[in-house]
């Protein structure tokens, strides 16, 4: 089998053009469209149907007035971070392209530190719900509240645990521009992970039911 | 001086696991099949793998099919009923016809477009490692399933909810043992497999064709294993959702099935048959495929209106999304939504339609050679014909609400499963089987398998259809004498076990052909397409330089030209260009290393799965194999 142990060609050119990696990326997060979309469609048809407290705001509910639990502009300062995050990934992206290392290093490490800044935000926002009584248990907003933002957080961790692997290999010299695809690929999913939590941060947080 | 120690011993795994991985580059032995990242070792391990289920879906069938043979059957209780029919769809389903097509896509894909591999050897691993090791997971269930403990006492505890685990039967408050958690788990499970498959050869298809393969020039099965990856990658996350839900009510209290919290058991039934309708057609779209592939070859004809039959499975692929409530008709949507769905049920059957049309336009005319794989080819058309028109007459509401949940449904969905699904899986069996073992299957033995299976098919479930019609349920596991229905039952035993014979001798044929069957030589049937430009068995590294392709059906056309009046005759020797063989032996091409990272990776998921309903811990330690598999797959080199 001595055929097969030669050297590496360099990658054979594709029928379309896309890269082999960049294309399974772009379907993966047509599919978590998917995914996603089954979590905020749940919501959307639970929304309001819960049977008692604790209420996402201030509700009169049977006659009782009950504080909402929601901190708004605690959650827009912590999306307000996200959002930001998706800046220094594109900084990040930017430096390996011109082939600048150190810059790539300090944009990846600052992205990473946005989403556990983030994380970390949502860790104290689940623990406050918790004391005000609010679990996956309690009523239909728990149920799909936490398991909704739950599986965002989540894709963020998944997408933390990458940049820090990217900056480790980075600190290690093994990323180069000529292989910055890495770089681009961890962007696509992060841009995608924020680009979700607008679209949960409009939906749960921004539009009050009336 | 300590820490120079410790650095040592995780180099000495690497450089075990790299030295395991040199000794299984030879392509012998147990263990260059373990870490293999070949397609075609993929595909034949799919195909053992998937055909083994088929075997336990079917014994499970054969119990059904006893315990109802007569009235007042005593074979197994109503609890032990609900498993096994719950057991026999989930396997069917995701154990059975989607890894069996998974093995077609394997095996033929790269060779019809003129590739050396998937786009990704070492994802398709996983693909099937995450699929063995789920559908074990899942079958275990019937050993350690149980409420009274976890080993088997003398009772089956696999999952009792149906194939479609309708809520609130598998919520803990209606089944209290794991059954249902071995279920929700493992259909993850084989999700991620699933899905992982579907990514793969969407870009293996779009990426990775020969020079002059145009879109338009691939052959059918391959468009229509692009439409199917397209559903499963889409339609997969939907059910993975309603799958979650499922087990964060079953095991942290969630309330998205409690109906006293609000919620309400209808949500499922939407996300499963949004997820369900599609994965029809991921069913039966690779059998249409393989049809539109053996009745060309076998007519010694092109397809019939090669265009039709591609859009129309773009068309199926997109109006799948739009029908999915036709199963909900009695749930009270309201007769607007009821009517919506039910035009689109009915809009569905065009598409269809036509390709049953193409199908026979081929024939038609044709230098037919009546062998195996065109019999299945044709029983294929004959019987999924009856099996969706009796889907439109489930698209009447009226009509509907009539067979809701009877026999006539039963009879239905076997008539496209069986007669359809697996009738096309059946003629690529006897198709390819040549092009990968190098030997013909008997064709005698072929003949009388088919009949044998054709006659079985219709004895069993054609009486269904009778059964559902004179009002006999599904899903009850005995009825009282004197309902009508003893001999239609009887009947539709006797047809199973007329089934079972024929799968025996099928079994046999395999065997019987492996050891003393004729050498196939590289194109036994005078096809048309790349694959059987090679030798067979194809060589590791499938071409020994990648073809040209001019046109559609262009291995054909390298051997025959057409004279004066349109008959094919052959290309005078010589003037054809040169076969595969004579490009010599393939030295110096450069293919993908074995990998044992896609096997621990997908090792990780069924401990996760076990952790989840036992022991947490477990789940932990699941993680972390899973962790070390993808990282260490992520930094080996795909090739030393």
């Amino acid at each position: 089998m001595e055929q097969a142990r030669t050297a590496p060609h360099a990658l054979a050119p594709t029928s379309t053009g896309l890269d082999n990696r960049k294309l399974l990326m772009w379907l993966f997060l047509a599919s978590e469209c998917l995914f996603f979309g089954g979590l905020i469609g749940t919501y959307l048809l639970y929304r309001n149907r819960s049977v008692g407290p604790p209420f996402p705001t201030n509700t009169v509910y049977n006659g009782v007035h009950y504080h909402g639990v929601f901190d708004i502009p605690f959650t827009s300062i912590s999306a307000f971070v996200l959002l930001m995050s998706s800046v220094s990934m594109v900084l990040a992206l930017a430096a390996i392209q011109r082939n600048n290392r150190r810059a790539l290093r300090m944009w990846l490490l600052c992205t990473a530190f946005l989403g556990m800044t983030f994380l970390a935000g949502q860790a104290f926002e689940f623990t406050e719900f918790y004391r005000a009584g609010l679990t996956v248990h309690s009523n239909l907003f728990g149920t799909t509240f936490f398991v909704l933002t739950g599986f965002h957080g989540a894709h963020v961790s998944v997408g933390v645990l990458i940049l820090l692997s990217l900056y480790v290999m980075a600190s290690r010299g093994k990323i180069t521009h000529e292989n910055s695809l890495n770089i681009e690929l961890a962007g696509l999913y992060w841009h995608f992970v924020d680009v979700v939590w607008i679209v949960i941060f409009t939906v749960v947080y921004l539009i009050q039911p009336t | 001086m300590a820490g120079a120690a410790l650095a040592r011993r995780p180099m000495s795994i690497v450089e075990a696991i790299r030295q395991a991985r040199r000794q299984a580059a030879s392509y012998r032995g147990i263990w260059s099949w373990i870490a293999t990242v070949d397609h075609k070792r993929i595909g034949i391990m799919y195909g053992a793998t998937s055909f083994s289920f088929f075997l336990i879906g079917g014994i499970e069938a054969l119990i059904i099919r006893l315990q109802l043979a007569k009235p007042n059957g005593g074979i197994v209780d109503a609890d032990q009923y609900d498993r096994l029919f719950t057991m026999h769809g989930t396997t069917m389903v995701f154990l059975v016809v989607m890894p069996m097509s998974a093995a077609f896509f394997n095996l033929i894909i790269p060779l019809m477009i003129g590739a050396r591999d998937v786009a990704f050897p070492r994802l398709n691993a996983f693909s099937y490692w995450a699929f063995l090791f789920g559908g074990l997971f899942m079958t275990s269930s019937f050993f350690t399933g149980n409420p009274a403990g976890t080993f088997f006492q003398g009772k089956l505890g696999a999952p009792d909810a149906g194939w479609f685990g309708y809520a609130p039967l598998t919520l803990v408050s209606h089944s209290a043992g794991h059954g249902v958690d071995f279920w929700a788990l493992g259909l993850l499970i084989l999700g991620i497999s699933s899905m992982a498959g579907g990514f793969n050869f969407i870009v293996t298809i779009l990426n990775m064709r020969a020079p002059g393969m145009t879109l338009f020039r691939m052959p059918v099965f391959v468009w229509m294993t692009l439409v199917t990856s397209f559903l499963i990658i889409f339609a997969m996350p939907v059910i993975t959702v309603a799958l979650f839900q499922i087990m964060f009510d079953r095991r942290f209290g969630a309330n998205f099935f409690n109906v006293a919290a609000g919620g309400t058991p209808l949500l499922w039934q939407h996300m499963f048959w949004l997820f369900g309708h599609p994965e029809v057609y991921i069913l039966v779209l690779p059998a249409m495929g393989i049809v539109s592939e053996v009745l060309p070859t076998f007519a010694r004809k092109p397809l019939f209106g090669y265009p039709f039959v591609v859009f129309s499975g773009i068309a199926i692929g997109f109006m799948s999304w739009g029908v999915w409530a036709h199963h909900m008709y009695t749930t009270g949507l309201g007769s607007v939504a009821n009517s919506a769905f039910g035009v689109s049920t009915i809009l569905i059957a065009i598409p269809t339609g036509v390709k049953i049309f193409n199908w026979m336009g081929t024939l038609w005319g044709g230098a037919i050679r009546m062998k195996t794989p065109l019999l299945y080819a044709v029983g294929f058309i004959a019987m999924f014909t009856v099996g969706g028109l009796t889907g439109v007459t489930h698209s009447i509401v009226p009509s509907d609400y009539q067979q809701q949940d009877t026999y006539y449904i039963v009879a239905h969905f076997h008539q496209v499963l069986v007669g359809g699904a697996l009738f096309g899986l059946f003629a690529g069996i006897y198709y390819w089987f040549p092009k990968f073992s190098g030997k013909m299957l008997n064709e005698k033995m072929g003949q009388i398998q088919f009949w044998l299976f054709f006659a079985g098919f219709n004895v069993t479930f054609q009486p269904m259809m009778i059964l559902g019609l004179i009002g006999m349920p599904r899903r009850i596991q005995s009825y009282p004498e004197g309902m009508g229905w003893g001999l239609w039952n009887m009947m539709a035993t006797v047809g199973a076990f007329m089934i079972a014979v024929s799968v025996m001798l099928f079994i046999y044929n395999v065997i019987y052909s492996l050891m003393r069957g004729e050498e196939a030589g590289a194109d036994p049937w005078d096809a048309r397409t790349l694959e059987w430009s090679i030798p067979s068995p194809p060589p590791a590294y499938n071409f020994a330089e990648i073809p040209q392709v001019r046109s559609l059906d262009d291995f054909w056309h390298r051997k025959y030209v057409e004279n004066e009046r349109g008959v094919p005759v052959p290309v005078v020797a010589g003037a054809a260009h040169d076969t595969e063989e004579s490009h010599g032996d393939g030295h110096g091409i450069h293919l993908p290393s074995p990998s044992f990272m896609p096997l621990i990776a997908a090792f990780g998921l069924p401990l996760i799965g076990f952790g989840l309903i036992y022991d947490y811990a477990l789940v932990a330690a699941g993680v972390v194999v899973l962790l070390f598999g993808i990282y260490a797959w992520a930094l080996e080199p795909a090739a030393e």
